[in-house]
């Protein structure tokens, strides 16, 4: 192991102070006893207990993972099937146009994305509740599903997708029995990444929602409003460590599946 | 039918016609693959330019050619991953053109192998006949005698990144081979391997064409691997057939420049032809030199721009002018590589023209003799050249 040289070793540092020292003070002050936020008044865990017992944040929480899995499913589906057409389908007429078009909505500020979206539920009389924020959502993050699944399929070889026509599939057979579980990883990922927008979006969910469904990130938002309370800490060192788990439990599923494969190759070789 | 085709016929005695494989000569003979007339164009490219060809039952045909000359254009065809632009493909009389790739009774094996990752060897070899719903015995049985067939029985349960590359190989022909085709396609199917299991898969190749009997269709661009494997080889060049014929009659009796060029080593030596006796020529090639004989059955006009094509190997290399020789030049040697097995001269003549000699080298720690800057005489028969027009 190299030491780092001090020029490096401070880099590093006021980077990663910079990014973490936000969070690690957010969950400092959720095992706080006083009520007041900036005042340390020793350790305790009685707002994650009063939190168990807030009717507002449970279910705002219980709405917002519904939305994510409705949204993210659907726009995987959504996204997924787009990539393929515009990474397989051979030229066709505005193509070029398309494919521009579906990535136009990852930089379209959210505002816009959220008024047009509302426009439209009032405009065709939809009452805003889960339905509208599940579509709201599936129409914003589909495009990132798509780019995921559509860089994997890119490098996809279409050899593969001949030789199940070749020996008898019908080309939905095809796309079920060999694309579907080689991209499968990639799938699997755009419907993650799709999860978590959804989890944590504020500003299309805030025009899309309704007296009857409210998210969590907007039941947070406006409690803030009204002063920060020990109990939204704990609420977000929840979410913290969810999201934390999630991606090393991710990272470190690819990680053996990477290692093995090359392990079995390796074997491969030693064989020849 | 019988197992051997090859043998005498015991019960009358007498060599029975079918001792040499050649339903080609045979008039009667139905083609199992018909091109009519077909053209392929993707754009303004002509890939197959006017093609027509028959492939007969059992044959191992392979067709040759260099990248860009229509080759794979013509096997995807027949896979029914393309469609001609215009004229037919028949495949067993039937016009295959509106028949998608998964209803054809023909099989391919990719280039790439395309074995499916996250299968195991035994599910790839099952995956088409899954999708005839073949019943669940049957299915394990053909799966086991394809395992034995290819002698991967071993690895049945290995996925495919487990295998070496020869195995994924025999895996990729196993497959292609399962749901019993009437045809199968080749696209360089050994391509990815060295040349000394390259060598051995291929008589491995020849081996399960016989004993399966199925007719294989070979795509590649190493002459020495369609000499070897195949009944008939087809020379192609920008979408057209430049000579269909066995290996032996490509090599010895090229049809024109290009095929006597693509196939092996050769020399071009340009001249006007005059005819001098009944299908034999005298050339004029050079000033000041004697004119070469050569015989061809094709007439030339007096006068008549032609090349006369000499493989290395009929070329006789001698430090005396042989006394009987009807071609003899002389020239001085420029160059030699040694191969082992064989030595090439490279001869400079006094117009500059470079003749290769080969001579196998039979004896060991035998001396040289002949080295750089030697004048030397090559000679060689009447027959032992080709004319040919271009």
């Amino acid at each position: 192991m190299n030491r780092l040289s001090w020029f490096n070793a401070v880099s590093l540092t006021l980077g990663f102070a910079f990014l973490y020292i936000p969070m690690i003070i957010l969950i400092i002050f959720s095992f706080n006893e006083s009520k007041l936020v900036t005042v340390w008044a020793g350790f305790s865990t009685k707002w994650y207990g009063e939190l168990a017992q807030n009717e507002a944040f449970l279910d705002a929480a219980w709405v917002t993972i519904r939305v994510a899995v409705f949204s993210s499913t659907l726009a995987t589906v959504l996204g997924t099937a787009a990539a393929y057409v515009l990474v397989r389908g051979g030229r066709f007429f505005g193509r070029t146009l398309f494919s521009g078009m579906i990535y136009a909505p990852l930089v379209m500020p959210e505002v816009i994305t959220g008024l047009s979206l509302l426009l439209l539920f009032i405009g065709i009389g939809l009452d805003r509740g889960i339905l509208t924020i599940v579509l709201a959502h599936t129409t914003f993050s589909m495009c990132f599903v798509s780019v995921v699944v559509s860089s994997r399929l890119v490098t996809f070889d279409q050899s593969l997708e001949e030789a199940a026509l070749d020996l008898g599939c019908s080309p939905a057979q095809a796309f079920r029995l060999v694309t579907l579980p080689i991209i499968a990883p990639a799938v699997i990922s755009g419907w993650l990444l799709a999860f978590t927008l959804s989890l944590d979006d504020l500003v299309i969910a805030s025009f899309t929602s309704g007296p009857s469904a409210t998210t969590l990130p907007i039941k947070i938002f406006s409690a803030v409003r009204l002063g920060v309370s020990p109990e939204i800490n704990a609420l977000s060192t929840l979410m913290i460590a969810v999201v934390t788990v999630g991606v090393i439990t991710a990272s470190l599923v690819t990680k053996r599946a990477m290692m093995r494969q090359k392990q079995d190759e390796m074997a491969a070789a030693r064989t020849e | 039918m019988s197992a051997l085709p090859f043998l005498p016929d015991c019960r009358t005695g007498a060599i029975v016609n079918s001792e040499v494989f050649a339903p080609w000569e045979d008039p009667q003979a139905k083609p199992l693959i018909q091109f009519q007339n077909v053209t392929k164009r993707f754009g303004d490219f002509t890939a197959i330019d006017n093609l027509s060809l028959d492939i007969f039952e059992k044959e191992f045909f392979a067709l040759l050619g260099p990248s860009g000359c229509g080759k794979t254009t013509m096997m995807r065809m027949l896979a029914g991953f393309e469609t001609p632009t215009e004229g037919h493909i028949m495949l067993g009389g039937q016009d295959i053109d509106p028949i998608p790739p998964n209803k054809r009774a023909v099989n391919m094996m990719f280039q790439s192998y395309a074995l499916f990752p996250h299968l195991s060897i035994w599910e790839n070899i099952a995956f088409g006949l899954r999708r005839d719903n073949m019943p669940k015995h049957d299915l394990e049985d053909r799966v086991e005698e394809m395992l034995r067939l290819t002698r991967l029985t071993q690895f049945a349960r290995r996925k495919p990144h487990q295998i070496s590359g020869g195995q994924r190989q025999r895996v990729a022909l196993a497959r292609s081979l399962a749901k019993a085709p009437k045809l199968l396609l080749l696209d360089e199917p050994l391509g990815a391997l060295d040349k000394k299991l390259r060598q051995d898969t291929q008589f491995e190749l020849m081996d399960i064409q016989e004993k399966t009997g199925t007719t294989f269709v070979i795509v590649t661009h190493d002459q020495e691997e369609a000499m070897t494997v195949a009944s008939r080889v087809a020379v192609m060049d920008q979408g057209k057939l430049m000579q269909v014929a066995t290996p032996d009659r490509i090599y010895e009796n090229p049809n024109s420049v290009y095929v006597a060029d693509f196939i092996g080593d050769v020399n071009i030596i340009e001249g006007r032809a005059s005819a001098n006796g009944e299908n034999t020529y005298q050339i004029d090639w050079a000033e000041g030199q004697a004119p070469l004989t050569a015989t061809s059955a094709n007439g030339f006009a007096q006068g008549q721009a032609c090349h006369l094509a000499i493989r290395p190997e009929k070329v006789t290399i001698s430090a005396d002018r042989p006394a009987d020789a009807i071609n003899a030049v002389q020239g001085k040697v420029h160059d030699i590589a040694y191969l082992g097995n064989l030595s090439t001269y490279y001869v400079e003549l006094p117009n500059g023209t470079i003749i290769k000699a080969q001579t196998a080298n039979t004896r060991r720690i035998s001396r040289r003799s002949f080295t750089w800057e030697d004048p030397v005489w090559l000679s060689w028969t009447a027959t032992a050249a080709v004319l040919l027009v271009d």
